[in-house]
């Protein structure tokens, strides 16, 4: 059944996506590294695996939430990208996660490692309140060390400053 | 640097009294000179007689080291050093008789010389000596034995030793940096444990980069590092032992650890750990065990840097709604803020010499500064972008910290001030630099 899924379907999957309310300030991943977010558009031929990472891609509004600075308080935008994100992960309930926290530069570095932590558990705990069993989510700080944008102005440091969930692959 | 002028009008002073009339003129050339470094002329080590070694003949040894101590002494921003290509090359028999005729005509106050010697096991005999040219004078002098790879050491015990008897400071050449060498795009950065000399010579990666390294520190017998890594994407504190090249983890857990330290007397190593978005401070036994908890609030409390007594600890916290500095006793007992400049601070390190606390000030840039242990006298050393991590020399007299460029081309490199914050300059890498991490004077 897995393989079942038609192009057809695919680009119904891919358009309802595509309607569903997303943060004015999610762009697109970044550069793909090997230490940190995997990126994966999944296949460009052939089916999108359920509780694959490219499913949950396709499938929330976005992989990640923003902080403001030096904060880790969840919005209610965040809210609504962790609702979904919640949501898919009840229907996967064997899928392991890592939320990874990240700062901007305009921290110091072990500071920042601290930052991070707390950005990544804020997510964490949101996620458990929303009934996903916290024994499937681990949590690792990336500090100012792995930013997704490279400058160094105020969008910049909003994109870095994040939580992002990150399904294996 | 008035320092150095002063003692010496006190050698000027003293003969003075002893009823030599000459010396009236010398105290008046040092005190023209005041505001200035101190002119001192450092010609090639002389050699008996050139003789080949595994580190090249003598000969070409003896330049190579004065040019060593030259870099070393001006670099220190005490001295204005007139190298061996600014003054003429000396004889083997006059290393122990300056020509006191030429020398004061070349403008120096003080006078290096020195000799490299082949012994009959293939080790050097290096030999340096400082002069007081007005006086025609001996001030100190030190001899080594070492093997010809090692001369480096010699030069820089040599310049320690002039450094230490014209200043009266301690010396703090002989000593050695653990840094993290960074090289790839600011998205994701290769980042490699490194140590070098204190002045970038000898330089030697330790680990190849493919897992993220961070916050080395060395251990006071030079042994070991400890240091944050991401392998496995675990953020664990490590052991790089150096003699074997093998790391190992400090402490096991299921949470993130970082920001080690050794404690002074290198038993002990002060962690960071975050546990569900509260970090908090820990110390362990280097040989591992059960950690001790030194902080419990339920905010950021991070870093850490033991007084050289071993009996406080400055640290940093978040407690009070914005970064600070506050100090504890080693056991966690008696946490009180110092830091009440405005603005917030982080990394604290306390000197070796126990009277200052460094750091970092954010106040939109971050600078360098220094202030007492009781958060007393701060002074700002440093004005750049971004200033962060500062780590003391052996002696407590200069620092060492990262600055960063900003911008998508941005990158980090190793600088050095000293505490007037005139002298501050860039300490040479082969790849960017973070992270500096300064070691005692070497055993």
């Amino acid at each position: 059944m897995k393989k079942s899924m038609t192009l057809a379907a695919l680009t119904a999957a891919l358009a309802i996506a595509g309607c569903a309310k997303k943060p004015p300030a999610v762009l697109p991943p970044g550069p793909s590294s090997e230490n940190t977010t995997p990126v994966d558009n999944g296949p460009i031929e052939g089916q999108v695996l359920p509780g694959s990472r490219a499913d949950f891609l396709r499938t929330v509004p976005s992989d990640r939430i923003f902080f403001d600075t030096d904060s880790f308080s969840v919005d209610d935008q965040d809210r609504v990208t962790l609702d979904a994100q919640a949501a898919w992960l009840q229907r996967y309930p064997n899928v392991r996660v890592t939320i990874e926290g990240h700062a901007d530069e305009r921290g110091t570095r072990e500071y920042n490692l601290a930052l991070g932590d707390r950005r990544a558990n804020a997510a964490k705990n949101y996620l458990q309140s929303r009934g996903i069993d916290a024994a499937r989510m681990a949590v690792i700080s990336w500090g100012k060390e792995r930013p997704d944008a490279v400058g160094s102005d105020e969008s910049a440091w909003a994109r870095n400053r994040r939580a992002v969930t990150v399904i294996p692959q | 640097m008035n320092r150095l002028k002063c003692f010496l009008l006190a050698i000027a002073a003293a003969f003075v009294f002893a009823a030599q009339p000459a010396m009236a003129q010398l105290s008046v050339d040092v005190t023209d000179e005041s505001g200035d470094d101190l002119v001192i002329a450092v010609p090639n080590l002389a050699t008996p007689q050139t003789a080949s070694t595994a580190a090249g003949p003598t000969d070409v040894l003896g330049r190579q080291i004065a040019d060593v101590i030259v870099s070393d002494l001006r670099g220190s921003g005490l001295f204005r050093p007139l190298g061996p290509s600014a003054v003429r090359t000396i004889s083997y028999p006059e290393v122990t008789s300056p020509d006191y005729v030429y020398w004061p005509g070349t403008g120096a106050a003080a006078l290096v010389q020195g000799f490299v010697r082949v012994n009959d096991d293939g080790k050097l005999t290096i030999g340096c000596y400082l002069y007081d040219v007005a006086l025609k004078q001996e001030l100190t002098r030190q001899g080594f034995v070492l093997a010809p790879a090692d001369w480096r050491r010699a030069a820089h015990k040599c310049a320690d030793a002039i450094y230490a008897r014209l200043s009266g400071e301690s010396p703090f050449f002989d000593s050695r940096i653990a840094y993290i060498a960074e090289s790839g795009p600011k998205g994701n950065r290769v980042k490699r444990l490194a140590i070098m000399d204190s002045d970038g010579a000898n330089h030697r990666f330790l680990t190849n980069g493919q897992s993220m390294v961070l916050t080395p520190r060395f251990s006071p017998d030079y042994k070991q590092i400890v240091y944050l890594s991401y392998i496995d994407k675990k953020p664990r504190i490590y052991i790089y032992d150096i003699g074997t090249g093998r790391q190992h983890v400090v402490t096991e857990s299921a949470n993130q650890t970082f920001a080690p330290r050794f404690s002074p007397d290198g038993r002990n190593i002060l962690y960071s750990m975050a546990v569900g978005g509260n970090t908090d401070i820990y110390r362990i036994s280097v040989n591992g065990g059960t950690p001790v908890r030194l902080t419990n609030s339920p905010t950021i409390d991070v870093g850490g840097s033991y007084s050289p007594d071993g009996s406080k600890i400055v640290f940093e916290s978040d407690r009070s709604g914005s970064q600070q500095i506050y100090v504890m006793n080693a056991d966690g007992s008696n946490q009180h803020r110092i830091s009440f400049g405005g603005g917030s601070y982080a990394t604290p390190e306390w000197s070796p010499r126990g009277d200052l606390i460094a750091f970092t000030k954010i106040a939109g840039n971050f600078r360098v500064g220094v202030m007492t242990p009781e958060g007393q006298s701060e002074r700002l050393l440093t004005n750049s972008w971004q200033d962060e991590a500062p780590s003391w020399s052996p002696n407590g007299r200069v620092i060492q910290f990262f600055r960063s460029t900003q911008g998508r081309d941005g990158n980090a490199s190793i600088w050095q001030v000293d505490l007037t914050g005139t002298n501050e300059r860039r300490i040479p890498t082969p790849l960017n630099g973070s992270d500096p991490a300064w070691g005692p004077l070497l055993p």
